[in-house]
């Protein structure tokens, strides 16, 4: 499903003292397949826009569809769509529940899905179980509050999966974990996004994590788009990101420091890609010097 | 002289013989700033629960400028000078006004009052956020969240303070206004801090650099050692900073470049090796 974004608006507490606007006419269009990345600094609008696209915010202005959806439309089915489109909030696990981690699993299911019988379900639980790693059971009668946090996190990602959506969205989905716990959870995305889920699209504060995982990312300032590209596209232009109060990869701080002295380093801003093209810079001098 | 102390602790929460803490033997001096790295549910969080007698161990002692944690007639003085920072800016908010939020602590100890308003100012000048005296903890951003738990935590005039992962949730801009003022904190006021982190650039900022891995402490150098021996960490699951990653590649690949960690350095690095050629 594609998401087309046009001149999208929105005022929290409108009409009040308290008025904030949170977006400002927000250009987008992500294509299906994309591993997309939203970056942008708190209140910059980037988590306003995220829940626009499965309706947890109602449009007031501008136009938004997701595929054939039209969320401008009064009559646009918005339960469908929600079953579509999968929202993975900060810190999930946080919103466990139930006194099962099988049954706090099934919750989204028994919602959205509600003509499968019994084995259907348990069969979808273990499947969502296990796609995030973890043993189905071992795990399915345990409280999801006995469980590590690892662990927690991933029972909420599988909450959100059960129902294989096409869309996922992740908010801020590695924040808190150990740099390890991160990668797995990056390897696990890439996982998903092989199969049944088209589209994914993350949240991040994590410069390095755009880099290293994106195939396009939207950078959010003031409730608007103000880039857009490749990270390779984004990031060459770390100049610009600084001025807007952004970090860049550590790839592209160093790839920066280099160009003040003279090094040209072409790189997509992924930590092998840079040490490829620094080494690839090494060995031409070093073929030149022993030419002459 | 000595801030804090552990003697062989082994702490155990459920009474199995399963130790989140597993036999640490550990000694930090006043002043110092330490890193404590691990992987989640190595065993961090419990070492910092530890100092301020949040938790007592099941074995061994720990004691605090000479203070047993397991005596309970010390405790109170224990909590007044070590002081702790959580992960959640919002858990950490009592008042809806900053000024009370940072009273609280001193409230609470029974300091007289018109002492209480030096402090708060003292405490909100500290953290650089004097000009939100009388904001509304929940309208600030949460590295100003941060920044006010701090000092709810200087109000008490602890010696030494704990952070337990306190920039984890924060955006970067928040993360580097938490790091300067504890990085001041420890510089200009000698206050000995501990720092519990998942991010290997703040660990730079240390010391001195504690690895922890199944509650035992396991390596214990300063920030550029414990990243200098990059096979030893990764058999800890953990990873190197990205700088120190790459240099690495470029090592492995035969270029001549020196140890860095952070992007000066390895600029630094790359660029001394291209003009040696």
């Amino acid at each position: 499903m594609q998401i087309v974004a046009k001149n999208l608006t929105y005022t929290y507490n409108p009409k009040s003292p308290f008025a904030s606007h949170a977006l400002q006419g927000v250009d987008l269009t992500i294509e299906e397949g994309e591993f997309f990345g939203i970056i942008g600094h708190t209140g910059s609008g980037k988590s306003t826009f995220v829940q626009h696209l499965n309706a947890l915010i109602r449009l007031t202005g501008g136009s938004l569809t997701v595929g054939d959806y039209d969320l401008s439309q009064k009559k646009c089915k918005f339960i469908e769509l929600r079953g579509k489109v999968g929202m993975v909030f900060q810190y999930p696990e946080y919103q466990l529940f139930a006194d099962t981690v099988e049954k706090d699993v099934a919750f989204g299911l028994k919602n959205f899905r509600k003509d499968l019988t019994e084995e259907e379900r348990t069969a979808a639980v273990r499947e969502a179980l296990e796609t995030v790693g973890l043993d189905f059971e071992a795990i399915r009668g345990k409280s999801p509050f006995e469980i590590s946090g690892g662990q927690k996190r991933r029972v909420a990602i599988a909450g959100v999966i059960v129902t294989k959506p096409e869309v996922l969205i992740l908010d801020e989905p590695a924040a808190g974990l150990d740099p390890l716990g991160k990668q797995e959870l990056m390897e696990l995305l890439h996982r998903i996004h092989g199969g049944w889920c088209k589209t994914v699209v993350i949240v991040s504060h994590d410069m390095d994590e755009i880099a290293e995982n994106c195939t396009r990312a939207a950078v959010f300032s003031e409730g608007r788009v103000a880039m857009e590209g490749t990270p390779a596209e984004i990031f060459a232009r770390s100049e610009e990101l600084f001025a807007l109060g952004l970090d860049v990869p550590l790839t592209a701080h160093c790839a920066m420091l280099l160009k003040e002295r003279g090094i040209d380093v072409q790189t997509n801003f992924t930590c092998a890609d840079f040490a490829d093209k620094v080494l690839a810079l090494w060995k031409a001098k070093g073929e030149g010097t022993h030419a002459q | 002289m000595e801030a804090v102390r552990f003697d062989n602790v082994k702490f155990s929460y459920e009474q199995e013989d399963e130790y989140a803490v597993n036999g640490v033997t550990l000694s930090v001096a006043e002043g110092e700033f330490v890193a404590v790295l691990g992987r989640n549910g190595s065993g961090k969080s419990t070492l910092a629960k530890l100092i301020n007698a949040l938790l007592v161990p099941t074995s061994g002692k720990v004691t605090v400028f000479g203070m047993d944690t397991s005596d309970p007639k010390q405790t109170f003085e224990i909590r007044k000078s070590a002081g702790m920072v959580f992960q959640n800016p919002d858990n950490q908010t009592v008042a809806s006004v900053v000024e009370d939020d940072v009273a609280f602590g001193p409230e609470n100890i029974g300091v007289p009052r018109e002492e209480i308003g030096k402090r708060i100012d003292f405490a909100l000048d500290a953290v650089g956020m004097q000009a939100f005296r009388q904001a509304t903890p929940s309208r600030l951003s949460g590295g100003q969240k941060q920044r006010i738990a701090i000092a709810g935590v200087l109000a008490i005039r602890p010696k030494i303070m704990i952070l337990d992962e306190s920039t984890a949730m924060l955006d970067p801009r928040g993360r580097r206004e938490v790091m300067e003022v504890v990085r001041r904190l420890n510089k200009e006021q000698g206050m000995t801090v501990l720092l519990i982190t998942h991010f290997m650039d703040e660990a730079l900022q240390a010391d001195r650099a504690v690895v922890m891995h199944r509650g035992e402490v396991v390596m214990d150098a300063s920030p550029e050692e414990v990243f200098s021996r990059s096979a030893e960490l990764e058999s800890y699951n953990l990873t190197l900073p990205r700088a120190a990653a790459i240099c690495k590649r470029l090592q492995a690949a035969g270029m001549p470049v020196g140890n860095a960690f952070t992007a000066e350095e390895l600029a630094e690095e790359i660029c001394k090796s291209l003009q040696k050629i």
